[in-house]
């Protein structure tokens, strides 16, 4: 008697912290270290955007670590491009998962940053080569190794002096292979300073072995000009003002705070561990995705709205009570989909209402299993109790099953990077765990007190649905 | 009391009618897989009015560009007009399609030429799928057999319990591919990573149906030990079917009904296949799963093939 009034506190209090949590206008939450923004994820199905998947090619011995650092280093690239909110994600030993909300029309977002960006700091002599320039470089052959036939070099005709016989070592080769002093690896960190006028400086620093060999190179140098090239392609030609004694060197420029940083971070994120393949691209309009969010919310409220004018109709009280408990339902678990939080994507929304299925389908076994023991003249309270009892099998293994499925299908989903499979057994899975309280507290005790409200229950069967 | 089981051969027969086209359909066309499990590209294009180039235009700008195999299909839009091409091809990068749509947009003198979708797959990963995903249905279906068995350890034949669920498994199986061979001649669907996570969620579902109506026969076979077996699974099969029909039809199917009625075209194939899946899966709790038991606990395969009447 009295526990079911304050089951009815603790559900009405948990309600309350529900529908606190659902309210779109919610602020967040902020108790000490832990923080939760409270807002609605919505997947890129739902919101337009673009998946790419990326994997290593199999032949390319490759670590765990190796692959954690790559996607890190495409995250920032991108979010270093101006797209924002960019998840990078590792999923099984050679496939990398990158997310762009929002973005539709990519470009070549991917080319850019997928790109292994070989960076090299090259004796360029005495010209100054313009950005964009492609340019042969020493690194990575051997000396002995043949020249090419033709250069491929576009080194525009403005630069006055041809480079001497000391800005290309290797004197036979052919005149427009430059020499690397320098790659990006040697790097330790990368920063943009902001000076007195105004005027961005990128500030660089290398290690002690590369520092050495800075010092001895701009000692020999001054005045030269040392260009950064990454990928073969000239970035920037700043020349060489001082010897560099310390490894630390700045980068002068006519920079603005923009072309500042994009420097640092081709500098900063310039090579990836690994190679990468493109093994999977996914693009959805954002019309699309508005259109579907409206079109399956609208399905949702429709459905839910026949399901619970059936359920009063057909259970009469009890289904009412179901209704109730249904609606808490829904509450509850977009408020657990809030505090995860849970990506909703369009097969998420399904599993949310395949598991209101599963949630009614709790609620039917009992009051079918209620209607019997009414039938076979027991008292209200001890039909309530027996239904309750005798309809716990079935509902625990019947559900127990589904779990067992909805546990398969996030493997599944986890091991490709198929986001869309994952959501819908994540949200399947809540929905049936959370359905299984509801149907064992919620139904039960809004039940046994709408009993006690109702005078001589057992003379009035037609309130039973009978 | 309604005999439900003793008419159990014309419900085997009725499911094979169902199945059969299906599977001949499968048999001559192949499975029709979508790029997600074979590798290739989609690109659903979303053009401002009607007026939408010629096929063969299309294919030649594709064939141009080096790819061969291009499929080319017209799709309704979201507002109701037949102005979206939805274009297969082999597995093509960003940079290409970047490339491919600028063409399109001078070669058809096409402004507002938006990007609806753009799924591209290499092959090496769409193998890998494949396999896993393969690999997903061999797990659904062990653990589940492995569970029913455990969860019926208590009464005789608990093992048969497990295997007469996973035979009615394997026929919902059969149903969710039969409707999707049907739904690819008539709508051109395809077998994608949605197509798997219905044909999972039947298993699951159609497990615990045939979970509820088995646990009925538990229950009873305590309490009316002396009926005969097939009286007995009769008696359970009617208990549950009130519940049965209001879980499943009432608010399951209105659920899907619902989505696949108002849920917009992305998830309209979707939820048909789920649709047909779980009404199979509560069909066959009833009509294939518990008049399997009955044949088997009166060994009826022995009288099969003797010249009398099977008692229908």
């Amino acid at each position: 008697m009295n526990r079911r009034y304050v089951n009815l506190i603790i559900i009405l209090l948990l309600l309350a912290l529900s529908i606190w949590i659902d309210l779109p206008s919610n602020p967040g939450i902020k108790i000490g270290t832990f923080e939760r923004s409270l807002e609605t994820v919505l997947g890129l199905d739902l919101r337009g955007g673009m998946q790419v998947i990326l994997s290593v090619p199999a032949e390319i011995a490759v670590t765990q670590q190796n692959l954690q650092d790559a996607a890190q280093i495409l995250e920032n690239r991108s979010n270093a491009l101006g797209v924002d909110e960019v998840v990078y994600q590792t999923a099984g030993e050679r496939i990398i998962v990158g997310e762009y909300p929002g973005v539709s029309e990519a470009e070549d977002i991917i080319g850019k940053i997928k790109e292994t960006g070989q960076l090299e700091f090259v004796d360029f002599g005495d010209v100054r080569i313009p950005a964009g320039t492609v340019v042969e470089t020493d690194f990575g052959i051997s000396d002995t190794a043949a020249p090419e036939a033709t250069p491929t070099t576009e080194v525009t005709p403005t630069a006055e002096q041809t480079p001497t016989a000391e800005v290309t070592p290797t004197e036979t080769t052919s005149a427009t292979r430059y020499h690397t002093v320098l790659t990006g690896a040697d790097l330790t960190s990368v920063g943009v300073v902001r000076g007195e006028l105004n005027n961005y400086t990128v500030a660089i620093e290398f290690n002690s072995d590369a520092a050495d060999t800075l010092k001895t190179w701009t000692t020999e140098n001054v005045g030269k000009i040392l260009g950064i090239v990454l990928d073969k392609t000239v970035i920037s030609s700043p020349s060489v003002e001082n010897p560099i004694p310390d490894g630390q060197a700045e980068i002068i420029g006519q920079f603005t705070s923009e072309s500042a940083n994009a420097l640092a971070v081709q500098l900063r994120y310039g090579s990836l561990p690994i190679p990468l393949e493109i093994e999977q691209i996914r693009v959805i309009g954002p019309t699309l995705g508005q259109d579907s969010l409206d079109k399956s919310l609208l399905a949702g409220i429709i459905g839910f709205g026949i399901v619970m004018l059936f359920m009063g109709i057909y259970y009469r009280v009890p289904g009412i009570v179901a209704d109730l408990a249904l609606i808490f339902y829904a509450l509850l678990v977009f408020a657990i989909f809030k505090l995860v939080p849970v990506t909703l994507t369009l097969p998420g929304i399904a599993g949310f209402l395949l598991s209101t299925g599963a949630a009614l389908d709790a609620n039917i076994l009992i009051f079918e299993r209620l209607k019997e023991e009414i039938r076979n003249g027991r008292t209200m309270r001890q039909a309530i109790d027996l239904a309750w009892r005798r309809a716990w099998p079935s509902i625990r293994d019947s559900n127990i099953a589904a779990l067992i499925t909805a546990a398969i299908l996030f493997w599944f989903g986890s091991t490709f990077g198929a986001s869309f499979v994952k959501g819908f057994a994540l949200t399947l899975a809540l929905g049936v765990g959370v359905s299984l309280l509801t149907a064992f507290t919620v139904t039960r005790t809004l039940l046994g007190l709408a009993v006690e409200w109702i005078k001589n229950p057992e003379q009035r069967p037609g309130l039973f649905g009978l | 009391m309604i005999n439900i089981l003793g008419k159990r051969y014309y419900y085997f027969a009725l499911s094979m009618l169902l199945i059969i086209p299906g599977l001949i359909i499968l048999a001559v066309n192949g499975l029709p897989l979508a790029i997600d499990f074979k590798g290739g590209t989609l690109l659903e294009l979303q053009f401002p009015t009607t007026n939408l180039p010629e096929t063969t235009d299309v294919i030649a700008l594709y064939n141009e560009m080096g790819f061969e195999e291009v499929q080319v299909q017209t799709a309704l839009g979201p507002s109701g007009e037949r102005d979206i091409l939805v274009i297969r091809s082999p597995f093509m990068d960003d940079t290409t399609k970047i490339a491919l749509v600028d063409q399109m947009q001078t070669k058809f003198g096409i402004e507002e030429l938006a990007v609806n979708r753009f799924d591209s797959v290499g092959p090496v990963i769409a193998g890998q799928v494949t396999n896993r995903a393969a690999l997903a249905v061999a797990l659904a279906a062990l653990a589940v057999i492995i569970y029913i068995t455990y969860a019926f350890r208590g009464i005789p034949h608990a093992f048969r319990y497990g295997v007469c669920a996973i035979i009615a498994m394997l026929h919902d199986i059969l149903i969710v591919f039969s409707i999707t061979a049907i739904g690819s001649v008539f709508w051109g669907w395809q077998m994608d990573s949605m197509f798997l996570t219905a044909l999972l969620t039947v298993i699951g579902f159609s497990t615990q149906d045939k979970i509820v109506v088995f646990d009925r026969i538990r229950e009873n076979s305590g309490i009316l030990r002396k009926l005969p077996f097939e009286k007995l699974a009769n008696h359970s099969i009617v208990q549950t079917l009130q519940r049965s029909i209001n879980t499943q039809l009432m608010t399951v199917e209105f659920m899907l009904l619902s989505l696949a009625l108002f849920g917009g075209v992305t998830l309209r194939e979707f939820a048909v296949i789920l649709l047909v899946g779980l009404l199979s899966g509560t069909y066959s709790s009833i009509f294939i799963a518990a008049p399997l038991l009955v044949v088997w606990e009166n060994q009826e395969w022995k009288t099969w093939f003797r010249r009398q009447s099977v008692n229908a």
